[in-house]
């Protein structure tokens, strides 16, 4: 059975750290797990795309075309645009905040987040909104948003991975100093759920 | 440890490979989307590996060379824009052989996605008449570049091999294998006839280099990774219920992609060395099929080489690909561009007429996506500087001091290229490592009354920008040289370089100073000025501007990811007129209107202040309390 989780966001919000710990999950379940990105040539700012996908007829890193079983989104309008990679009647989470980028600004552009949750609502089997922002207050630090959102990603229990399990990922992969701190993040996130 | 499995970048898994199979020397220069395979090196390197980053691609393949004929197992590294600048080197390394082991990796880029051109390695392996490797996946990469370093010291010669963006940047699972044992390298041994070129020993060596890549065309139908799968056609459905029998042809990344859709039955040949081609596996292949698709990106090599094959030996197949339309010709595959090519291909007479127009419709499909019309208008993200970095500022003092002048700005590689965008709108040529300090001075000498400004990093300037300058002194070509140096080679993510006095083994190296290049050139006008300091930067630019000859202004400010973040600055509300002066001026992504409100993101500002120095209303400053970490 092939599991396939996309995740996307705004370059900077720590989309591709995320993939690393589902796909080390995946791992130690004793699946065979492919990853990659998609990301523009700016370093912040840009789209970034993570696809992971962990079984045994994997042979592509990218996930097809509404292949995906979740969407992780860091944005909501990054949602949107993933959306065509949506299995039919698949998961959305997403974080609730926008990222406004700088031609919004300079075009006058009236880019709001309430339209694009609303879309998803429509389109999308399931959507799980998480108060991204309201999480890191709560967690001290601006820079969890990964982990609180893979935290409402295993409550959601679409991913196969317990919230035990990615808590043991984010144990063995984050730096000494950070793990209480994500620890916190991913179970406010899982009680977002 | 036979059973260890790691999660691995395509990257890494080439490097582990390299190192696992004794690897002496690395060499190499950045470039997307070859760089981490260089930096996995010497992070993992025991001591024993010499690694470096060259100061350009040529010269990582000549200091390559050097350790090969000394018997070393030597990796170089670049990307496919990079072979272009190591091509002198590498074509008559091609005559000349090595000794140990050496692998030239060079990765393409389909797409492009970070890359000036869509060109392609396997028919610079051709050209070069060199063997080539084609990995489809990191695990196969892995196990591939070991193999790779055994048939390079088996014939003597350096071999190609190169990954593409989609294996250089996946990550797969990745089972590792034991080390090899090798003696140690037995050094080089003189030899006029073998290692000096001449026309001579060339003309030998060229019938030696024919007769060989013949024999490898052979060879190499019998290595394991040049396969045909589901040859047992009895169960096929869609290949045999038809009177026509079909085949797929794929390599590289297309051929992962062609696995998760092709329909069980229908014969795969996968081809991972396509120079030299393994001709009789081919042959063998194509005989007893009538029709055979070929899948791969960027020049249509595989299906040249089956056309080729089919023609010599006569067999009555149609080969169709990108000469016949039946695929893109351009960008990079995935696994809906390949679907519909197989659809179509596979739906047998059915959609015969159809087959002609396929693949021409299928970009703009993909790119409308399966949202409908009813989605709502996304904001677009193009790459722009980041927010603080000095590249801004740098444009934005030059363009306020020619302001009204008449001049030209030449761009070059690297985060600066991005100086191009709305409203900086700075970047008026770019080319190739190096060719701005170049171009400028052509430009000027047709349009004498223009003011030719060429930037380029400070990396760029090392690797390729010096000969230029010296190129307008002795010819005396008037240009101003504008070096945005930053300190680090940022665009690939932050290697050292020879200005930045460390190496990528984290060792402390001579400091190379740019200023001390340009005046031993004989660059008499120098003004060196911090970008961030508006008024000065602006000055240093008007009298650049003035005169004749060179003239150069080193913009010196780090990169913000090297450099820890000042102050942040606010903007003032009850002072802000919300004339978005500094949005339209500057560009900053943390300057965002909010509602009715202009605000300064502060998770995103640096406190680089330039925005301060713009705002005609003294409506920035610096943000009072400063509460958090980083």
């Amino acid at each position: 059975m092939n599991r396939n989780c996309l995740l996307c966001g705004v370059g900077g919000q720590g989309v591709v750290l995320a993939s690393r710990l589902i796909a080390y999950a995946a791992m130690e379940q004793g699946d065979f797990v492919r990853t990659t990105e998609t990301i523009g040539m700016a370093q912040r700012g840009g789209s970034v795309v993570s696809h992971v996908r962990a079984g045994e007829e994997v042979h592509s890193p990218l996930i097809p075309a509404g292949g995906a079983d979740v969407i992780l989104a860091f944005e909501p309008g990054e949602a949107v645009r993933c959306l065509p990679y949506l299995k039919e009647g698949g998961l959305v989470i997403t974080n609730s905040r926008i990222v406004k980028p700088v031609t919004a600004s300079l075009g006058g552009s009236s880019y709001n987040g309430d339209e694009m949750l609303d879309y998803l609502e429509k389109k999308a089997g399931r959507v799980i909104v998480v108060d991204g922002d309201e999480i890191c207050r709560m967690a001290g630090s601006p820079k969890v948003l990964n982990t609180a959102l893979l935290g409402a990603a295993a409550k959601s229990g679409a991913l196969g991975i317990s919230m035990d399990e990615m808590l043991e990922a984010v144990r063995k992969n984050v730096k000494e100093k950070y793990i209480a701190l994500n620890e916190k993040a991913m179970k406010l996130g899982g009680e977002q759920v | 440890m036979t059973d260890t499995k790691i999660l691995a970048m395509g990257n890494e898994a080439i490097a582990l490979g390299a190192i696992r199979a004794g690897v002496r020397m690395a060499a190499g220069y950045p470039g997307t989307p070859s760089t981490e395979i260089l930096e996995t090196i010497a992070k993992h390197n025991d001591g024993g590996i010499h690694v470096e980053w060259s100061v350009n691609e040529k010269a990582a393949m000549e200091v390559g060379a050097g350790a090969a004929y000394a018997g070393a197992r030597t990796l170089v590294t670049m990307k496919q824009v990079g072979l272009n600048v190591a091509s002198d080197p590498l074509m008559s390394l091609a005559y000349m052989g090595i000794k140990g082991g050496m692998v030239i990796v060079s990765a393409d880029d389909p797409g492009p996605i970070s890359s000036q051109t869509e060109q392609d390695t396997r028919t610079f392996a051709q050209f070069s008449k060199l063997p080539v490797f084609d990995p489809s996946s990191p695990e196969e990469a892995y196990e591939m570049i070991g193999e790779a370093f055994e048939f390079s010291e088996k014939y003597a010669t350096p071999v190609l091999f190169r990954p593409t963006t989609r294996v250089c940047h996946a990550c797969a699972s990745i089972t590792l294998l034991p080390y090899v044992e090798l003696p140690e390298p037995e050094g080089f041994i003189k030899d006029t006839m073998r290692w000096v070129i001449f026309p001579r020993t060339s003309y030998l060596n060229h019938i030696k280099i024919e007769k060989r890549n013949a024999e490898l065309a052979d060879t190499l139908s019998d290595y394991p990774r040049n396969f045909v799968l589901n040859t047992d056609r009895t169960d096929g459905e869609k290949s045999m219920d038809r009177a026509v029998r079909r085949g797929v042809a794929a390599s590289g990344i297309s051929y992962a992609y062609t696995r998760e859709v092709l329909p069980s039955g229908v014969p795969l040949l996968k081809i991972s060395t396509p120079y030299p081609f393994p001709e009789k596996l081919a042959e063998e292949y194509l005989r007893g099929l009538d029709e055979v698709l070929v899948l791969e990106e960027l020049d249509p090599m595989v299906e040249r080489e089956l056309l080729r094959v089919a023609g010599r030996h006569h067999l009555p197949v149609k080969i169709f690909g990108k000469l016949t339309g039946h695929t893109r010709n351009a960008g990079e595959n995935s696994t809906e561009s390949i679907r519909a090519d197989l659809e179509k291909f596979l739906c047998g007479d059915d959609c015969a007429e159809e087959n002609g127009q396929a693949g021409k419709g299928q970009i703009e499909n993909e790119k409308s996506g399966a949202q409908g019309s009813e989605a709502p208008e996304l904001p677009v993200r193009p790459p722009v500087l980041c927010a603080g970095c000095p590249h801004r500022a740098s444009f934005y003092a030059v363009k306020k001091a020619m302001k009204g002048k008449k001049a030209v700005f030449s761009g070059d590689i690297g985060c600066y290229t991005l100086g191009n965008a709305q409203p900086l709108d700075m970047v008026d040529t770019c080319l190739c490592m190096g060719a701005g300090v170049t171009i400028a001075q052509g430009l000027h000498v047709v349009e004498p009354d223009t003011v030719n400004f060429a930037f380029i990093g400070d990396s760029t300037f090392f690797a390729s920008g010096i000969t230029g300058v010296v190129n307008a002194v002795y010819n005396g070509n008037d240009i101003v040289l504008v070096v945005l140096d930053n300190s680090t080679t940022a665009m690939t993510g932050h290697q050292p370089h020879p200005g930045t006095g460390k190496t990528i083994m984290g060792d402390v190296a001579a400091r190379i100073s740019i200023r001390k290049i340009l005046e031993g050139i004989g660059v008499e006008r120098i003004y060196e000025t911090d970008p961030l300091q508006l008024e000065s930067a602006v000055e240093a630019v008007k009298q650049a501007a003035e005169g004749s000859g060179v003239r150069t202004v080193i913009f010196k400010s780090p990169c913000i990811a090297v450099s820890k973040p000042q102050t942040r600055y606010e903007v003032r509300q009850e002072q802000c007129r919300k004339c978005k002066v500094c949005i339209r001026e500057l560009g900053c992504p943390a300057i965002v209107t909010d509602g009715d409100l202009v605000r300064i993101d502060s998770s995103l500002c640096y406190g680089c202040g330039v925005c301060s120095s713009v705002c005609p209303f003294d409506a920035i400053g610096r943000a009072e309390a400063e509460g958090g970490e980083m």
